[in-house]
Formats: C-alpha cells, sequence, structure tokens
C-alpha cells in the first residue's frame, strides 16, 4: 500500500508545484516508487516544472473518463528511476474530477508505488477538496507572510474536517509545516515573520524550511525540479526535508543571513552571488 | 563597521513590521478559529436544548436563538428560549440564559 502525501497551501503563488515536483524526485532519488498528481484541472503546470510537458499525450480527467488507461497516461521521468508523473487536463474544468474516479485511481496506483503525491491547486474548491482527501499526510507550504499563514491555517482546519481519515474518524492526516522562500537576511532587518512566529502559529510539526533562491527560478526556467541542483542550498533543503520525511534526523540549515561581504568587496567586487 | 554605515544610521529606523504581522496573525486565527469550531457544535447545541427544554414545557422549536458573541477579551453564549403564552402562565414569557 502506497502512502498517500498532499502538498497544500490555500494560497496560490507559494510553492505547491515547485515542491511537489522536488519531494517526488527526493522520495525516487531514494529508491521510492513515486507517482506525482497534478490536481491543477485547467491550470496545469506541474508537467512543465518537471520538464515533461511535451510529452503529455493523456491526463488524469481522460483515465477518469474511460477514454485512456492509466498506463497510457503516466510520464515516467527520463532522469530519475522510479519516478512517474500523471499530468492534469488544460482544456476541462474541476468539475470533470469526481471522487469516485480520484479512488479508482489511487487505489490502482498504491499496488505499485510506495509514495502518491498529490500536487493540489490553491483554493479550498472541489480540485482541492480531492486533492487532500485520500491523504495520510499533508505537507502545508507557507511562506512567511501573513495572507499565505493565515490560508495554511484555513487549509488546516479543512484537513481536519473534510479528509476520509477525518470522516472515517480514523488517525488524523499527519500534518508536515514546509516555509518557503524563507529570507534571513529580511528576517534579521524585522521585514518578515521569523521561522518561530510561523511554527507558534501553526502549531504543526515542521519538515523544512526552504531559503529565498534564485535556485528556484533557474529549475523552472529549465524544467528541471530545483533538488536536482545539488549545489543550491534550495536543492540542498529540499533533500534535508525529504530525508527527515524518510525518518532521518536532521538540522534545519539556511536559516541565519550569509556573511555580508566587506566594504573593498562592497566597492569594487561587483555583486555578491 | 564601514563609513557608509555612518549614513545608514541617521535613516530613520523603520518600525519592526514583522512584530505587527505575528500580532494581527494572532488575534485573527484566534477568531477565525472559534468560528470553525462554531460551525460544528451551535446547531447540535440548539437540538440538544431544545429537547431537553421540550421534556418540561411545550416549546417551538423555532422559537429557540443560540448566539455566540465573540468579544475581544470574553465570549458570551447566549441561549434565549421563548415559551409559548399559557393562559394560567403570564403571557409572553422569556427565558434568557447567558452562560
Amino acid at each position: 500500500m502506497a502512502q498517500v502525501i498532499v502538498v497544500t497551501s490555500g494560497k496560490g503563488g507559494v510553492g505547491k508545484t515547485t515542491t511537489s515536483a522536488a519531494f517526488a524526485t527526493g522520495l525516487a532519488q531514494a529508491g521510492k516508487k513515486t507517482v506525482v498528481i497534478d490536481f491543477d484541472v485547467g491550470l496545469r503546470n506541474l508537467d512543465l516544472i518537471m520538464g515533461v510537458e511535451r510529452r503529455v499525450v493523456f491526463d488524469i480527467v481522460n483515465v477518469i473518463q474511460g477514454e485512456a488507461r492509466l498506463n497510457q497516461a503516466l510520464i515516467r521521468d527520463k532522469r530519475i528511476e522510479n519516478l512517474s508523473i500523471l499530468p492534469a487536463s488544460q482544456t476541462r474544468d474541476k468539475d470533470a474530477l469526481t471522487k469516485e474516479g480520484v479512488n479508482e485511481i489511487i487505489e490502482e496506483l498504491s499496488k505499485d508505488n510506495d509514495f502518491i503525491l498529490c500536487d493540489s491547486p490553491a483554493g479550498i474548491e472541489k480540485g482541492a477538496l480531492l486533492a487532500l482527501y485520500f491523504a495520510d499526510h499533508a505537507i502545508v507550504v507557507t511562506n512567511p507572510e501573513v495572507s499565505s499563514v493565515r490560508d495554511s491555517d484555513r487549509i488546516l482546519g479543512v484537513l481536519q474536517s473534510k479528509s476520509k481519515r477525518a470522516e472515517e474518524k480514523r488517525d488524523k492526516v499527519k500534518e508536515h509545516l514546509l516555509v518557503t522562500r524563507y529570507d534571513p537576511n529580511r528576517v534579521e532587518r524585522g521585514e518578515m515573520l521569523k521561522l518561530e512566529d510561523v511554527r507558534e502559529i501553526l502549531a504543526i510539526p515542521l519538515l523544512g524550511v526552504i531559503p529565498e533562491n534564485e535556485s528556484v527560478l533557474r529549475a523552472s526556467n529549465t524544467g528541471m525540479p530545483v533538488i536536482l541542483d545539488g549545489e543550491s542550498i534550495a536543492g540542498q533543503a529540499y533533500k534535508d526535508a525529504v530525508s527527515r520525511f524518510l525518518g532521518q534526523e536532521l538540522p534545519h540549515r539556511f536559516l541565519e543571513p550569509e556573511k555580508k561581504p566587506g566594504l573593498l568587496r562592497r566597492l569594487f567586487g561587483g555583486r555578491a552571488a | 563597521m564601514s563609513w557608509l554605515d555612518f549614513f545608514r544610521a541617521n535613516r530613520k529606523p523603520e518600525p519592526d513590521s514583522a512584530a505587527q504581522a505575528k500580532e494581527r496573525l494572532q488575534i485573527l486565527l484566534a477568531h477565525e478559529r472559534i468560528g470553525r469550531t462554531r460551525e460544528d457544535f451551535l446547531p447540535r447545541l440548539q437540538q440538544d436544548l431544545v429537547a431537553v427544554v421540550a421534556r418540561y414545557v411545550a416549546i417551538d422549536p423555532a422559537k429557540v436563538n443560540v448566539a455566540l458573541d465573540r468579544g475581544n477579551d470574553i465570549s458570551t453564549l447566549a441561549i434565549e428560549i421563548e415559551l409559548p403564552s399559557v393562559r394560567s402562565a403570564p403571557a409572553g414569557a422569556v427565558e434568557a440564559a447567558r452562560a
């Protein structure tokens, strides 16, 4: 039986798809058979972030409506073994997803995968509710910013009341906080919520902190999940988060500002990396 | 410290906006979390109240009003049950319980 993980946030643009791509890739790199599903029907983007946009033939809606078999719609990643992607439909709307249809897909994928990652759309409408319904784990992606924290809190409430586990009164969905776009320099200047503040307010276990980093945009430009950029601090932070998810205990990194360049460097040395 | 910092120090210090963010969020979420549970328990509370009171007095279930009023420091739960006017009892008796 596979474990189902939803990557969710409520708010849009905080890094759900970046996280889904990185996390799925990281789990597969760790030898786990992993499939990542894009639930953002109508606005698919996971294919683009994973660099498989030109290989999409069928999508999740085709499978639900019986127009294609699941195996035809799954795209196997060419870089990483054990990793496949089920894209969302670009032309239909969210009503094309049904609970029964998604249930069948997840059951079938459960047979030969270790992890099923569900990349949730923003909001708390049907697509988002279906993405989290079957979850065993929820990775709540949060920016250190008021609207993102508020929406994360809201989505935690939804997880506790509208997930299958909540409906069946089983153990609740396991929650993991992932703070993204964290900028230690701005935190130090008092311009950004501190990690400790976000933790205190949301009060769920911390899985990782991804620093604001140029490598994330570079990765999306090239369609390569940022975790594959092992040199970058964002890539390393994602790798740590995946290891922690798999049970390893690692200290959180990249929480302090990098050393400022000296005066001469600032005057003559050009831009810092 | 470089000579540039001398000019920086002369600028007005900006208020710590992150602290404001934290405070605003804590107040807002405290309220929103109550709102979340309210959806759950108020209708059931109303049903239970009607059932209990109806054991002793004939009441109209439609004339039971349960309201939660959220204030800054304290919140009040107001339960208002209108009793039907019976000839032997004073007309229009309204019982309000506050908790």
